[in-house]
């Protein structure tokens, strides 16, 4: 059973599917550009030493978000 | 907008031979440029390293192909000025060709682009490089593969091995005799493909210029009007508001009724990219190395006991390696001074001018040569490594949440890093920054970070006065003095976030590219090539005559002292409440063009009228500031004044075209001379009371 939860939830090492984008134009656009879109596969890698920003790996590429953008973005987790 | 972009870049009369080197950032477009025009940008393993287009020509067998190296962009769908610069270059630029650059390891994002350029082109050459990282990951993408897909020719590289380029070059040569018409589309679902089709019908009708009508369709529906007007802006003419293109835009987006096209056009590209990616790239990217790295790196408990004992790691072999190298130079440039006296004396020189000339320009630029030349031709080559591999943006992603507490962006770590090399470089670095507000704080606070021309100063002070001649204390003082200059960042962005710059942060994405092999050899000698000496020129170029302004300031005797010695003696009272004398003042004042030279001045100062006739060695020199009412207080108070003080002549200079605001160019300039002048009097102060 997928829930639905936000990008920023994820553990280090969880995988999860982008279900939604709730996010503002600017930020939301750029991360389309490096292929953050509703079916996308993420998986969180690990945090940085203050736990924020965290490191995704999105398509290949590690992208580190901060956790105020990662909220926005909605997720089903993988089991 | 796009008028002025190109303005700026003064590249009005391109030939019509122009080829584009296009891609995502960091794939290694500079360092294809750099083979293939024999120029030397700079390049680094981070996003963003090149802001701004570099042109080239690559010549063979007599023919000249011009190179056109643009910022690397994810998308067409620009959002910041570089990215403008990218895609008007694309879109409207006369080329004749664009060749995009991508990256093997992480072709599926890669790709994304390529499909958004060839609706603008059919004229595109793919070329995959790195290869070798790929070949590392076990990942061998399916090139004949990809080129039947994509429609156009795909060749292989690894772009830092230049006969890897050849391939590139026949195809480019290839390309230009005989342009490719046709490529493959991405499909964006009938009732798109639909609306699309009534709309390159209507717009049959007038020329384009060039453009491709499915192109000017696609952006017509997705409604970028900020584009729209570039496309008018390009074509001459208001062709949006003509009565039947209008008519036809507004027919086809009722077809579409309630689909979010832009939306949808994204979606679509990056899943068309997906499903190719897929199908020409067998296995996953064998990521275990970078992770394990990474833990090390930016872990919890590693990543700060790491950074340090890094740069400590680097100061103290640049420190054991200076000394060294610093001694013989001293000593050479001492046998060729007396050799220079003697031949001009021999010569009949006439008094005045030789020792004018040895005395002032040799002895100057003799030393800013021994002094500044070997921590430069030691640090930065060792830092450009750490650049390589692709360890400065792991540390931009460690120090993000500091300086998100000071409502700044973590990307300043970056440009910090370039203001090491140099704070010019450093502000104008600070357009990888998006956000205006956190822009402004980086470039306002970059001049706290010492750059390569007070670097050597630094060094040369925590040598002679606080390590005892011990090489491992000498680093740990500079690690000191680095870690000191980060606070301060730190403590005036706060400081400014609060009061003139507030504001919220802003979002933030930084890549943490793959870790590279770094190419030690050619690392060393560009950097040497290309930073150090570059960076020496300039310090001799002002150096020189300024040696001959100084030698004849401190010889033209009015009254009863030179002209040094009044203007010192003007600024002895306010100099000493800062724990200095006039003379390191003057110093700092007279060198407002070029840093490099404080400690020359100084000298000069202490020296006029005097018979010493060589370049001082280190342990020289410490006599000489002793001699002068030197103790460690000055020391540090000098320390702390080069840190902090104002920028120098090409820092603000860049300032003010960065920013084309005089008001803020002020205020870089009164911010860090206030900082420093609070620093020193404050330390004055407490050592007094101690």
């Amino acid at each position: 059973m997928a829930e639905c939860e936000y990008l920023h939830q994820l553990k280090v090492g969880q995988i999860a599917t982008v279900s939604a984008l709730y996010l503002k134009d600017d930020i939301k656009r750029r991360l389309q550009d490096i292929g953050l879109v509703v079916g996308t596969e993420v998986e969180c890698l690990g945090r940085s030493p203050f736990n924020d920003p965290t490191a995704y790996l999105i398509r290949g590429a590690v992208i580190a978000l901060r956790k105020e953008d990662a909220k926005g973005v909605a997720v089903d987790m993988k089991k | 907008m796009f008028e002025r972009i190109r303005n700026d870049k003064k590249c009005g009369g391109q030939k019509a031979s122009t080829i584009l080197l296009a891609g995502n950032p960091n794939v290694g477009k500079s360092t294809i440029f750099n083979h293939l025009t024999g120029m030397h940008q700079h390049t680094g393993n981070w996003t963003g390293k090149t802001v701004s287009s570099a042109k080239g020509t690559h010549r063979k067998n007599g023919r000249e192909i011009e190179i056109l190296d643009i910022p690397g962009t994810y998308s067409l769908f620009a959002h910041s000025p570089e990215e403008e610069v990218a895609r008007d270059e694309i879109c409207f630029g006369e080329h004749r060709g664009v060749v995009v650059v991508c990256d093997a390891t992480c072709l599926e994002r890669n790709l994304n682009l390529v499909l958004q350029i060839l609706e603008v082109t059919p004229s595109v050459i793919l070329c995959v490089n790195l290869l070798d990282e790929a070949k590392r990951k076990h990942i061998t993408p399916d090139l004949l593969g990809l080129s039947r897909r994509l429609g156009i020719p795909v060749v292989g590289c690894v772009a830092h091995k230049k006969r890897t380029l050849r391939p590139l070059v026949q195809c480019i040569e290839n390309v230009l005799k005989d342009p490719p018409a046709q490529c493959t589309k991405v499909n964006y679902g009938d009732d798109i493909e639909r609306a699309v089709a009534l709309l390159e019908t209507a717009l049959s009708s007038v020329s384009l210029k060039g453009l491709s009508p499915r192109w000017v369709s696609l952006r017509c529906l997705s409604g970028d009007d900020a584009l729209l007007k570039n496309i008018e802006d390009y074509l001459g003419e208001e062709i949006f508001s003509s009565p039947h293109i209008e008519q036809a835009i507004n027919e086809a987006r009722a077809t579409l009724g309630k689909i979010e096209v832009s939306e949808c056009i994204v979606t679509t590209l990056v899943k068309t990219a997906e499903r190719i990616a897929l199908d020409v790239v067998k296995n996953k990217a064998d990521r275990h190395f970078d992770h394990t790295l990474d833990k090390l790196l930016t872990g919890k408990k590693t990543a700060f006991p790491f950074m340090l004992c890094l740069l400590g790691f680097i100061l103290w072999l640049t420190v054991v390696g200076a000394n060294h190298i610093s001694d013989a130079l001293s000593f050479y440039f001492s046998k060729g001074e007396s050799w220079l006296f003697e031949v001009l004396q021999s010569w009949g020189t006439p008094e005045w001018l030789y020792k004018g000339l040895v005395l002032g320009v040799y002895r100057v630029t003799g030393w800013v040569v021994a002094v500044m030349l070997p921590p430069m031709a030691i640090f930065f080559p060792l830092f450009t490594l750490l650049e390589d591999i692709g360890y400065l943006p792991r540390m931009a992603y460690n120090l993000d949440r500091p300086f998100a507490r000071c409502n700044a962006c973590g990307k300043q770590a970056l440009t910090m890093c370039m203001g090491l090399g140099c704070n010019a470089v450093g502000i104008m670095g600070c357009r990888i920054i998006q956000s205006p507000r956190e822009r402004l704080l980086a470039m306002l606070t970059n001049t706290l970070t010492p750059c390569n021309g007070r670097f050597p100063l630094l060094f040369t002070l925590s040598f002679l006065f606080f390590s005892g001649g011990d090489t491992f204390l000498s680093a740990l003082c500079l690690l000191m003095v680095l870690l000191l200059s980060l606070f301060m960042t730190f403590l005036v962005t706060k400081l400014l976030s609060l009061t003139f710059l507030q504001g919220v942060p802003s979002s933030f994405i930084l890549e943490l590219p793959p870790y590279r092999k770094p190419e030690v050899t050619r690392v060393l000698i560009r950097s040497f090539l290309d930073r150090t000496l570059r960076v020496l020129g300039r310090a001799v170029m002002v150096a020189a005559p300024a040696g001959l302004v100084l030698y004849l300031l401190a010889n033209i005797t009015v009254r009863d002292g030179s002209l040094l010695f009044h203007l010192s003696c003007f600024l002895d009272p306010f100099a000493e409440l800062l724990g200095m004398d006039g003379t390191i003042l003057l110093a700092f004042i007279l060198a407002f063009p070029a840093n490099e030279i404080v400690m020359p001045i100084i000298l000069m100062g202490y020296l006029s009228g005097d018979a010493l006739s060589e370049v001082p060695s280190l342990s020289a020199l410490k006599e000489i500031l002793l001699a002068h009412g030197w103790s460690w207080q000055t020391a540090i108070s000098v320390m702390l004044f080069s840190l902090f003080h104002f920028p120098c002549s090409t820092s603000l200079l860049t300032f003010y075209r960065e920013t084309k605001s005089k008001k803020w160019t002020v205020v870089a300039f009164l911010l860090p001379t206030l900082l420093g002048v609070v620093c020193c009097m404050g330390f004055h102060f407490l050592t007094k009371l101690w």
